[in-house]
């Protein structure tokens, strides 16, 4: 099995290494139009309040951000709108110089002045402003604008992740003219800087996008235009990309797609496939009985089988690795050898199962009953459902599928409406602040849903946040996740596994181990 | 043709007596078809844990979107349980939501008839207009209302908010039907006997107007049947009604199957073939059970 | 017949102000809301203000009675506001899709009609043959068949046989008729058969019935044609409950495309409706449940006016 898996990473590498050389090689066409699939659609204009992938994948390629990720080469970043930065030797003095010759869609110039106010917006955004990021940029005292190419910004106190911030895909720079005029300009209209001006956006059906022809890096953009097509149904979407109707996707395909689009289409398509930051979360409701008591969340936790699921499941299903609290393959996250002393992370299930039913004794439950609360959205939600229930039913407990539409979903996780649930947590970038969130007491985390309260984990997150050296950062790291883990209050499953698969006429675009980023479609053309 | 088959009663032969299902399957052969299939299934459900060769829970991760063989004969799904398992299982639930729906739509909407026809007036109009209010709703929009607004209460497997969700839409269609042809008994001399006897509301209902409308019930309650195994399989395909990993039908053409259903059809086709016959069963059954009981009746 | 056609006229008020509470608190009792929905369903880290400030911009902190009076104080200046989830007017949203569903509506019917007038009529003239008994069973299969699951099947044939499925935006068909029927011709037919076998048997039954009457026994009894008294007389008088079957059918069919739109990625009313129910978007479902039911109360509306008209022997009080 595990020789099986290493042969399998290694022609993934080796896909990917010759997919890269690939485009490299060759020098980019202009033209054509791409068309691609998104499976949900973007309610409104405003990157600033805006969360979903359906909002990117149309929307960000009419805008630019300050910095953005350099793919291939992630977590690097590198200037999107910004030609260079420094960053003062304590940390607090960020300065950005603007690349020359930056235009609206609408012929106005951008200057530092417009990033200043799209900052502020986001920061300090006005009354009945939606600004969903805000907290992340409370670090910022000031920004300075000393000449129409720079701008500096001031912070109250050090920021590891204020670079990350900066290259956020949501911070679309908007036009300060527009924003004076009316804050909420960006709700119902799209004027940005990007390589695509905005065409056509015709409700349920499809979303339009093309050239611009005074882009600020020249050359650029390759296509003529884009075409977003809304497909909700996944049967749907698997069969328009088979009829050549679309040529991506990309948010991600389960394996089994991959294998039949490659069946269906041989060598006419190329897949990309990288982990991903999206992870599987069980959680407990600590509040209710018996889940207060760490020997049945031990037991159940115990009882999940994380490499025989993620062996079957990884053929079916967008989820491959086993990890912890941290996306396998992070430099900061634990390594396979650390992750299978954690408790529940043995390779015996059968002693783990022994003991599982021992805990419950002890625990003085009989015929655990219980209701599993889980999305009902079938990829990859109900097959790792599904495969729980499997598990617990190996140690005798009786579980009730409860796969209420999202709204209810989120109501009921939020509300403690639940006994056990299957809870997720997506990020954009691998950053222990944002993944260690879900797992801190309540009262300091909006997403933790588990309803506990302990002291111990929130004071190793602050230890780690503040700590600059990497090697005592991971150590702290582990402690957390000893200690999280041997609680039980929250079980990381699975870990998503992206797969993207693309017609072969599309180059210049690079996997990234998030849906939400690198979708600018700048460098992308078609090789037609 | 037509007129020949009005008069057949003249032939005066001492009428010989036949059991009522021989009667019914000798007039009615297709409805004797359906009947035939609707016992099949009901045996498959009942002693589903005999004939299934194997259990429709169990995951076999080495035999995952296997096709049809002589191991699977209908293949298996994505997690590698038996599709033809999970289709005798399925039967269960199908025939447990139809019935359980149905029973309580009908029950529900033959009771609200009833009391609205035999109060008339003020009462009539209001209920006529409350059930005028669930008509205009379209049977699915209003399914999907219901269960978006009662959540899950599953028990056993089976949801018992989908079975109310399922009910409600069709109690309005039995209500009225049930009215008019109570309508007609009400005016009886026999009705107006018993009231001037003094007896009650709940005797008059129950002893004489009731056991006049079990014809056009019957026919209702197996009509629906057939509508709510329908639209179950409707809301699980919305992903509104049964869960993961009851086997059920509706189910089987949802979820992981919209994934799969083009490189494995066998997921889909099987489900689907089940529905359709069992609808079907159900249909013609209680289409032949109207033309037997009460030809004039329009459902 | 005034006094008919008036009282019908009043008693939908009623009706649709029913309908309208109805459809306003039931929303208001499904658990969960659209702003968390909206910035959590990717699981972003959002304050409890954000929220807050959300709900109130969407008016969904004001009382019960206060939204309700709002609601149809709009309604009756014609505005029914803008939806809760893009921002925009709901008529727009709704006409942007309305084109779709009523194109697919009519098709459905054409192909129905067509199927259901021919068959309907040799079902009932060959009464209890084997022609008979086929026919009865195409149209009960007919009524089996879920349609989404045919659609499903001819989406998979057409991709199997032809590499091919049916183009995924909307052309209207006085742009692009070939692109257009292309599109819509594959989910017309799947929910069209479901149609035409209900069509089918009203056509039988009610033919059957008028073989019966009086007047067709006359006309036999004269020795007028088979061929002529079925064409002549049984036809014309048995078009009145086809009609009506077709026309509640049609309305049905305006709200109940439902699953089907899902299947073949229509971007109709159905699609609209499943997509704002889960996203809890109050203006929108309660616009879109009003629109179909004051549909279906105005066809019911109209045939039975027509019943009044055409049939003699109906007299209303």
């Amino acid at each position: 099995m595990i020789r099986s898996k290493l042969v399998l990473i290694v022609t993934v590498a080796l896909a990917f290494c010759w997919t890269a050389a690939d485009a490299i090689a060759q020098t980019p066409k202009k033209g054509g139009i791409l068309k691609f699939a998104v499976s949900a659609e973007p309610p409104d204009y405003d990157c600033h309040a805006a969360t979903s992938f359906a909002f990117i994948h149309p929307v960000r390629p009419h805008y630019n951000t300050l910095l953005k990720f350099d793919e291939p080469n992630y977590p690097k970043v590198k200037g999107d709108l910004a030609q260079s930065w420094t960053v003062s030797p304590d940390g607090l003095t960020y300065t950005f110089k603007l690349k020359p010759n930056i235009k609206f869609h609408d012929g106005s110039p951008a200057t530092s002045a417009d990033v200043k106010a799209t900052y502020e917006r986001i920061a300090n955004p006005a009354q009945g402003v939606r600004s969903i990021r805000k907290a992340a940029y409370s670090d910022i005292a000031s920004i300075e604008t000393p000449d129409p190419q720079t701008v500096i910004f001031k912070l109250k106190a050090r920021n590891a992740s204020m670079l990350t911030n900066f290259a956020s895909p949501w911070d679309c720079i908007y036009s300060a003219a527009k924003l004076k005029e009316d804050p909420k300009f960006p709700e119902k209209n799209v004027l940005g800087t990007g390589p695509f001006k905005f065409v056509e956006h015709a409700a349920g059906s499809h979303w339009v996008g093309e050239r611009f022809a005074d882009y600020h890096e020249k050359g650029k953009p390759y296509l003529d235009g884009y075409r977003a097509i809304f497909i909700t149904n996944t049967a749907a979407r698997v069969n328009a990309l088979q009829a050549g109707e679309v040529l991506v996707e990309f948010r991600g395909h389960s394996p089994a797609d991959r294998d039949k689009l490659k069946a269906a289409l041989g060598d006419k398509i190329v897949v990309q496939e990288s982990p991903w930051i999206c992870s599987l979360v069980v959680t407990f409701n600590t509040q209710k009985k018996p889940f207060d008591d760490v020997r049945v969340r031990r037991a159940l936790s115990l009882a999940i089988d994380h490499w025989q699921g993620a062996e079957a499941l990884s053929r079916i299903a967008l989820v491959r690795s086993v990890g912890g609290i941290l996306r396998p393959g992070y430099e900061l996250a634990a390594k396979e050898s650390e992750l299978v002393k954690y408790p529940g992370y043995g390779k015996d299930v059968n002693a783990a199962r022994a003991e599982a039913k021992k805990l419950l004794d002890q625990a003085g439950v009989k015929e655990l009953k219980f209701k599993f609360l889980n999305r009902n959205i079938p990829m990859p939600y109900t097959p790792v459902g599904v495969f729980l229930i499997d598990h617990w039913r190996q140690i005798g407990v009786q579980v009730e599928h409860d796969q209420p539409e999202t709204k209810a979903y989120i109501a009921n996780l939020r509300g403690g409406n639940y006994d056990v649930g299957l809870d997720f947590n997506c990020d954009a970038v691998d950053d222990p602040n944002l993944q260690l969130a879900k797992y801190i007491s309540a009262s300091k985390s909006s997403i933790n849903y588990g309803r506990y309260e302990d002291p111990k984990l929130d004071d190793l997150y602050n230890r780690q946040k503040g700590e600059l050296d990497q090697k005592k950062r991971y150590a702290l790291l582990r402690e957390f996740e000893q200690h999280a883990l041997t609680q039980a209050y929250s079980i990381p499953v699975i870990w998503w596994h992206r797969i993207i698969v693309y017609w072969k006429q599309m180059k210049g675009w690079y996997m990234s181990p998030s849906h939400y980023l690198n979708q600018d479609l700048q460098d992308v053309w078609l090789d037609q | 043709m037509a007129v020949v088959t009005t008069t057949p009663e003249i032939t005066y032969k001492a009428p010989k007596r036949r059991h009522p299902v021989v009667q019914f399957a000798r007039t009615q052969p297709l409805g004797a078809a359906g009947l035939v299939f609707i016992v099949i299934l009901f045996i498959a459900g009942l002693f589903a844990h005999w004939v299934a060769p194997y259990d429709p829970l169990d995951l076999d991760y080495g035999a995952m979107l296997a096709p049809p063989s002589w191991d699977h004969w209908m293949g298996t799904d994505a997690f590698g349980r038996d599709v033809f398992s999970r289709i005798i299982y399925g039967a269960r639930t199908a025939l447990a939501v139809g019935f359980l729906a149905s029973l309580l739509g009908s029950g529900f909407g033959a009771v609200i008839g009833v009391v609205s026809a035999y109060f008339g007036g003020r009462v009539d109009m209001l209920i006529q207009r409350f059930m005028d209010i669930l008509l205009s709703f379209p049977l699915i929009v209003l399914a999907l209302t219901v269960v978006a607004v009662l959540g899950r209460f599953p028990v056993g497997g089976l949801d018992l908010n989908l079975i109310v969700a399922i009910a409600i839409p069709m109690t309005p269609k039995v209500a009225r039907v049930v009215r008019s042809s109570a309508l007609a008994i009400r005016e009886l001399p026999y009705v107006d006997a018993a009231r001037a006897a003094g007896y009650g509301h709940t005797r008059i209902i129950f002893r004489h107007i009731a056991p006049n409308v079990v014809a056009p019930f019957l026919i209702m309650f197996t009509a629906f049947i057939a509508q709510a195994i329908l639209l179950e399989a409707s809301l699980s395909f919305l992903g509104l009604g049964v869960t993961e990993p009851t086997a059920a039908w509706g189910l089987m053409l949802s979820g992981t199957s919209q994934e799969f259903y083009s490189q494995a059809p066998w997921m889909i086709i099987f489900p689907g073939v089940a529905i359709s016959f069992a609808v079907f069963a159900f249909n013609l059954f209680g289409d032949s059970l109207r033309d037997y009981l009460d030809p004039r009746l329009k459902v | 017949m005034l006094r008919y056609t008036i009282n019908r006229i009043l008693l939908m008020i009623p009706t649709l102000l029913g309908v309208a509470v109805l459809v306003f608190l039931l929303l208001r009792a499904m658990p969960g809301d659209i702003v968390e929905l909206r910035f959590m369903m990717e699981g972003g880290q959002v304050s409890p203000e954000t929220l807050a400030i959300e709900r109130a911009r969407l008016g969904l902190d004001k009382s019960l009675w206060w939204q309700f009076y709002d609601w149809m104080t709009g309604i009756f200046v014609g505005d029914f506001g803008t939806s809760m989830w893009t921002g925009r007017p709901v008529i727009d949203e709704i006409a942007s899709r309305l084109q779709l569903s009523l194109q697919v509506a009519i098709m459905a019917t054409i192909l129905a009609v067509v199927i259901a007038l021919p068959l309907g009529t040799i079902s009932a003239l060959y009464k209890d043959t084997w022609i008979d008994h086929l026919i009865r069973v195409f149209a009960i299969a007919g009524l089996a068949v879920p349609s989404f699951w045919l659609g499903m099947l001819i989406i998979l044939g057409l991709l199997y046989s032809f590499n091919w499925i049916p183009p995924l935006t909307f052309v209207p068909i006085y742009v692009d008729p070939w692109h257009n029927l292309s599109q819509l011709i594959w989910p017309a037919m799947a929910v069209g058969y479901r149609y035409s076998a209900v069509a089918t048997r009203m056509t039988r039954s009610t033919i059957l019935e008028v073989l019966q009457e009086d007047y067709i026994r006359t006309a036999r009894a004269k020795g007028v044609f088979e061929r002529l008294v079925v064409s002549r007389h049984a036809m014309r008088n048995a078009m009145l409950p086809v009609v009506t079957v077709v026309g509640l059918e049609f309305a049905f069919l305006i709200g109940g495309l439902v699953v089907t739109e899902q299947v073949f990625n229509l971007n109709g009313l159905g699609k609209l409706f499943v997509e704002t129910v889960t996203r809890a978007d109050y203006t929108m479902v309660q616009a879109l449940v009003m629109l179909v039911a004051a549909f279906f109360i105005f066809v019911n509306f109209v045939v039975d006016l027509l019943y009044a008209v055409l049939d003699p022997r109906i007299r209303y009080r």
